[in-house]
């Protein structure tokens, strides 16, 4: 089933609209308090450098981010978004990143249906020891959006023209 | 009009030296919403405050953005210093411009001045929407319960009472002393359980500050940190306790014998019992399993001998309630069963005991009066085998984890051996030595060179009978070689596991607990006493296994704990906690689903002004939310905010990106 749909969903952004030489990529990060921004903390702390297009937003928990939040950022500002929280298991709030996680499996699939590649919007547990995996996380989720170009698809302002 | 201050922190060079701050100034004065920026080299400083205290006041600021270091280091500080000035602390936002950009951008000034410009207009959007936010005040009950009266139990009652709050401690048992009142002496010190604990056990009997319900259980547990209601079961005892006087003549009389849980099974008990001698309350009570009057209606003797009439037949099972405003745990541990160890002949060879009962056949009031001798025929072993790590690190057979207690009292075994049959020899086989403690390292030297016990270090692969000795086979790793011991008697120190009903407990009372039955504690190294639900607390071998010192360590922390909640008439709470909206609210209860505290409940309000038909909203209790915001984001009408992270808020500071 999940197969099937997968197949039929083609992306539909255009990557013949090209870039500019100089663009970079504004990166949403939501990050939630008690692991993954401790741990971005520790990547600070620890002197690791990585790119510089994310910009960090820091909630209690993963489960308090709303899809909203995610639809609204590509809407507007951002050309990818990644969110992270405690490793399953570890969450503070007991349970709040299984919720969250199933809930970015729906928002994914979605947002996959209506033609997001699925590298726009990530998901990753980041502890608040692993500031190198921060690091690496971003600079990733960095790689891959810039290899996707800009987002034009379903910009507001794209909408006003 | 919101007028945002903005103070930018050069952090000496940290921040200074990767972010042209300048610049940055610069940009932010470009924002319409800014009356007042500037920069500093130490915002956090005492002068740096002065600066954010006076503009406070000089600009009639609405909010403050500081943009310094992460907000998990002085989010604190700063919101304090708006407090000084007289603004609500809540109107601060962080943007953190020393870990998110001047640290990790060090090698691209242009693009982490960039970004720290960015994270502060974000902060700035995000300040906008911040509201006045009060400190939760909730009422507190003092009184603690104490689940558990083993010596964890009475350390923590004892330490409460004495600062004058009130204490319920219940214990499942007749009499309070936990398996701390089965040992006979305790290491490094070898001082006597009974001498050092029954003291304290009349001390909690008799302080005016300690309500002690023996043979009860907690059944449900209501409420919230400083407002819990417990529903505790006294079981029935058959014995009014008010008339009681603990005389005896009833289990004198009992004619019927049970095996004694106390001396694990060594001898026998009545069916109406003390379970010893020094119990607290020392008053008996029958066993309704075994009790011949209560099975078959026939008997009735110990009704007949008492002489004040306290035995009463017809007692049930009564519930009680106690409102507390905190709970310690301490649930104490059992002993892992060692049958899989078919090839030690547990279970087959009378003379492979557990080391809890050589304990109780070692201890002077023990079931042997003090000497040890062999299950099979009674006589007095000679040569003694200990076998260590009989469950615990044994993935195989048992569990994974270190009992840590066991390389301790097997040491104290030799030398009790040693004391009580003095041309004994003890033969101990060990996987490691584990005697990390204060004075514990001289005890284990002190049982192989003044006990000569022989520690053999290797295990054993099989135990076989011939005529009336057991066989030891086993190797020494250390020389290489198989040892054969002609031993009398087999001590199987078995691990220690939580008590079977921790699991059970754990859910009723709304804590967590780990793969092996431990409860959990809040943090492993900087909370290891809380639990992660506020106001309930963990003392001794519940959490994981530990020896006395530690136990009793813990306990007093607990009390500590439980004292600092107490300390004023209400409790101040963080308001960073989820509000509802009742007017949007549909009745879905997603919200409650989804809650991990059990913060929210139904309640029924009417559709309208005056009307009397009535409709099912949801309803935070303020006391309990933690403020993870998990209610929010399921809420479909978006009738749940979480103050402190609201979605305008969040939506502005994405917006600002």
């Amino acid at each position: 089933m999940e197969a099937e749909v997968k197949e039929k969903v083609v992306s539909i952004e255009k990557p013949e609209i090209v870039a500019p030489p100089d663009w970079q990529p504004v990166i949403m990060g939501i990050l939630c308090n008690w692991c993954s921004y401790a741990g971005s903390d520790l990547t600070g702390t620890s002197r690791i450098q990585y790119p510089p297009n994310i910009r960090i937003i820091r909630v209690p928990c993963s489960s308090r981010v709303d899809p909203w939040f995610i639809i609204k950022a590509l809407q507007t500002t951002a050309d990818g978004v990644l969110i992270s929280g405690c490793h399953p298991g570890d969450c503070h709030y007991i349970s709040g990143n299984y919720y969250a996680r199933r809930r970015f499996l729906v928002t994914k699939k979605l947002l996959n249906f209506i033609g997001f590649h699925e590298n726009r919007v990530q998901f990753s547990w980041v502890s608040a020891a692993e500031g190198a995996k921060f690091a690496k996380v971003v600079s990733k989720v960095t790689e891959d959006i810039k290899k996707l170009g800009p987002l034009h698809l379903y910009k507001k302002e794209n909408f006003n023209k | 009009m919101a007028r945002v201050g903005v103070f930018v922190c050069f952090c000496g060079a940290n921040i200074a030296d990767f972010v042209d701050v300048p610049k940055v100034v610069e940009e932010v004065k470009k924002i319409k919403a800014v009356k007042y920026c500037i920069e500093y080299k130490y915002m956090c400083s005492d002068p740096g405050q002065g600066m954010i205290r006076d503009a406070i006041v000089q600009h009639r600021l609405t909010s403050v953005v500081v943009a310094a270091c992460s907000p998990r280091m002085h989010e604190k500080t700063f919101r304090k210093a708006l407090s000084d000035a007289g603004m609500n602390p809540y109107l601060l936002e962080v943007a953190n411009i020393r870990e998110h950009s001047s640290w990790v951008h060090q090698k691209d000034k242009k693009a982490a001045t960039e970004k720290a410009s960015d994270l502060i207009r974000m902060a700035i959007a995000k300040s906008i929407a911040n509201e006045q936010l009060f400190e939760i005040s909730v009422p507190v009950t003092k009184r603690a319960l104490v689940i558990g009266g083993g010596i964890a139990g009475i350390q923590a009652a004892l330490d409460i009472a004495d600062a004058r709050i009130p204490v319920t401690l219940i214990e499942r048992s007749p009499s309070i002393g936990g398996r701390m009142a089965q040992l006979d002496e305790t290491f490094p010190t070898l001082d006597c359980s009974q001498c050092i604990l029954t003291p304290k056990m009349v001390d909690v009997a008799s302080h005016p500050y300690i309500e002690l319900i023996p043979y009860s259980e907690v059944i449900e547990l209501q409420g919230f940190v400083g407002n819990y209601v417990a529903k505790i079961r006294k079981k029935a005892s058959y014995v009014n306790f008010e008339t009681c006087t603990g005389c005896g003549a009833c289990w004198q009389k009992c004619p019927v014998k049970v095996p004694n849980e106390f001396n694990m099974g060594i001898d026998k008990r009545k069916a109406i019992y003390t379970p010893f001698p020094q119990a607290v309350p020392n008053k008996p009570v029958i066993d309704a399993e075994h009790c011949t009057y209560l099975l078959k209606g026939k008997c009735g003797v110990c009704a007949k001998v008492c002489e004040k009439g306290s035995i009463d037949y017809t007692m049930q099972d009564e519930v009680i309630e106690r409102e507390v405003g905190a709970v310690v745990v301490a649930t104490g541990y059992d002993l892992w069963d060692p049958k899989p160890y078919e090839e030690y002949g547990v279970g087959r060879y009378k003379d492979v005991i557990t080391s809890l009962e050589f304990e109780r056949m070692v201890s002077a009031s023990g079931p042997t009066n003090g000497v040890p001798v062999r299950p099979s025929d009674g006589k007095v072993p000679k040569n003694v085998v200990f076998i260590k790590c009989i469950g615990s690190r044994d993935e195989a057979k048992g569990i994974e984890y270190c009992s840590k207690v066991c390389c301790m009292y097997t040491a104290k075994h030799a030398i009790l051996l040693h004391h009580k049959v003095h041309d004994s020899h003890a033969y101990i086989f060990y996987m490691d030595i584990r005697a990390g403690g204060k004075g514990y390292e001289e005890f284990v030297k002190r049982a192989q060179t003044e006990t000569a016990a022989t520690y053999l270090r290797g295990r054993v692969s099989k135990i076989y009978k011939k005529g009336d000795k057991l066989i030891v086979c086993g190797e020494d790793a250390q020389l290489g070689q198989k040892v054969e011991v002609v031993a009398d008697l087999v001590v199987l120190a078995t691990a220690i596991i939580p008590y079977k009903t921790n699991p059970e407990l754990a859910r009723l009372l709304g804590i967590s607990y780990d793969k092996y039955g431990y409860l959990s504690e809040a943090h492993p190294k900087l909370r290891p006493v809380e639990t992660a639900k506020a106001g309930i607390f963990l003392a001794g071998c519940t959490q994981a296994p530990k020896d006395i010192p530690d136990t009793v360590a813990q306990a007093s922390a607990c009390a500590a704990k439980v004292c600092g909640l107490f300390a004023g008439d209400t409790m101040k709470k963080d308001p960073m906690v989820s509000k509802i909206n009742i007017e949007f609210c549909t009745g879905c209860q997603n919200c409650i689903t989804v809650c991990p505290y059990q913060a929210i409940v139904t309640e029924d309000v009417p559709f309208g002004h005056g009307s009397k038909e009535l409709r099912t909203v949801s309803k935070i209790n303020e006391g309990v939310c933690q403020g993870c915001g998990s209610c929010v984001a399921i809420c479909r009408s978006m009738a749940i905010n979480l103050s402190g992270f609201t979605d305008p808020q969040i939506i502005n500071e994405i917006v600002a990106i």
